[in-house]
């Protein structure tokens, strides 16, 4: 794991740099032109914040169920962290995106709109986990897995307004101009989405393992 | 189950009861409910006295919320006062019992405010509420579920943590959005002037099955949530 991680951290950068000469060989979109090209940052890292969501909810069901493994707890806090920051990118450049392409900066869209509930969710998971005292680790495997049962619903219930976003069925049907760039980036986003996660679960060791080094000494 | 349901009465009635002696809890939410309400108007209502089209289903439901919150809340800082929730668990009978008490007595406690809060809103905000009266009730009832539901798990589990009186609204108030949206949407398509049932009907399909999962997810997990 110690090689890992700078290997990772290695590969997301060479391939971050070269990302903006990809995406400017790219051809233009034919009616939103320049601006589309926020498009090479924006679906990569909403893939990654559905990928960090997944593995919180799914690390957060084991952690209740699976006799309280401290690994899991681990992966579910490193997973609801980074699922609020490439929320976090997510959330801005859709805006500036929809900004140009629609006209307006928010619309109560389905996509929309679950995207910034489910960011919310990992913020409270982590808000409880920051503020909730001993225990709030079953707490907050408590939210990560209501969290993963809500997605339908609030998909479902929005998506009866109307839908302003496009379908991500669009994206197999890409051209080889404009898919190269796309998933060059999603890989570069997922080499250091893999890295960050690393390097938060062996934080995370470190801490309990400190804890649990000074609870033994105070004894 | 006759025996886990029994059990559960048992704790809802002991809720109860301790309630009917003080009526701490049904005076102050209510009490809160209706100021909610009044701050509302005063935020909503024009000038020429004009309600804007849609207010009235978004006051009700979020002044549900904010009181059931409140109410939540109180709950259980009663149990921890005495540390008598300690004494709950220690019993003899199973968590989905002392969870299912716990939630029969909330939602008796938010029928009760309801009972005074919807005839409010339909008199200072106009909303017709004798048009589907059972479909209304059936969306009261399934959103009530479904955010108690939620609520008492959480408020439960909070109880032993520290800042719980925040940490419940941060917790609970994600989770509740299709309660939320189920419940503004549905009513909306009742009070508005030409009554749309069928949305109506497929809003509180939506609750029923929120109530449905939520429900079994809770009863399913209180074990390991609510602590040994």
């Amino acid at each position: 794991m110690t090689r890992t991680v700078p290997v990772l951290l290695l590969v997301a950068a060479a391939m971050l740099a070269a990302s903006p000469f990809m995406i400017d060989a790219a051809p233009p979109e034919v009616t939103m032109g320049l601006v589309q090209k926020i498009f090479y940052v924006h679906l990569p890292s909403a893939m990654i914040f559905m990928v960090s969501s997944v593995i919180c909810g799914v690390a957060s069901a084991l952690y209740l169920m699976g006799g309280r493994s401290p690994k899991a707890d681990r992966t579910s806090v490193a997973a609801a962290e980074l699922a609020i920051v490439f929320g976090l990118i997510t959330l801005v450049t859709g805006p500036l995106w929809g900004r140009k392409a629609w006209g307006v900066w928010w619309v109560w869209d389905a996509r929309l709109t679950s995207t910034l509930v489910m960011w919310l969710l990992y913020w409270s998971f982590t808000l409880l986990r920051r503020f909730g005292g001993p225990g709030s680790e079953t707490l907050s495997a408590g939210v990560g897995l209501f969290g993963m049962a809500l997605v339908p619903f609030v998909y479902w219930s929005v998506n009866v307004w109307r839908t302003l976003h496009p379908l991500t069925s669009v994206v197999p049907r890409l051209p080889a101009s404009m898919g190269i760039p796309l998933w060059w980036s999603v890989v570069a986003f997922m080499c250091l989405f893999a890295a960050l996660f690393l390097l938060r679960t062996r934080v995370e060791k470190l801490r309990t393992d400190l804890d649990a080094a000074l609870a033994d000494a105070d004894e | 189950m006759i025996g886990i349901l029994r059990s559960a009465w048992l704790i809802a009635e002991k809720d109860l009861k301790v309630e009917s002696r003080s009526r701490e809890l049904v005076y102050t939410t209510l009490f809160f409910a209706v100021t909610a309400v009044l701050i509302f108007a005063f935020s909503f209502v024009q000038e020429d006295s004009s309600i804007p089209a849609g207010s009235a289903s978004g006051i009700l439901w979020v002044t549900l919320t904010f009181s059931g919150t409140i109410a939540l809340t109180r709950t259980f800082e009663r149990e921890r006062e005495h540390d008598t929730l300690r004494g709950l668990l220690l019993s003899p009978v199973e968590r989905p019992a002392v969870y299912l008490g716990k939630l029969m007595a909330v939602l008796l406690l938010l029928a009760g405010v309801e009972l005074v809060l919807v005839p409010l809103t339909g008199l200072f905000f106009q909303a017709p509420l004798g048009r589907a009266p059972w479909l209304l009730f059936a969306l009261l009832a399934t959103g009530t579920l479904g955010f108690a539901s939620v609520g008492t798990l959480f408020a439960a589990m909070l109880v032993r943590a520290r800042s719980r009186d925040v940490l419940l609204p941060v917790v609970l108030f994600p989770i509740i959005v299709p309660v939320i949206i189920a419940g503004v949407r549905g009513t909306n398509a009742l009070f508005t002037p030409e009554t749309d049932v069928a949305v109506a009907r497929m809003w509180l399909a939506m609750l029923v099955s929120f109530d449905a999962v939520f429900l079994s997810l809770a009863l399913w997990t209180c074990g390991p949530l609510l602590g040994e």
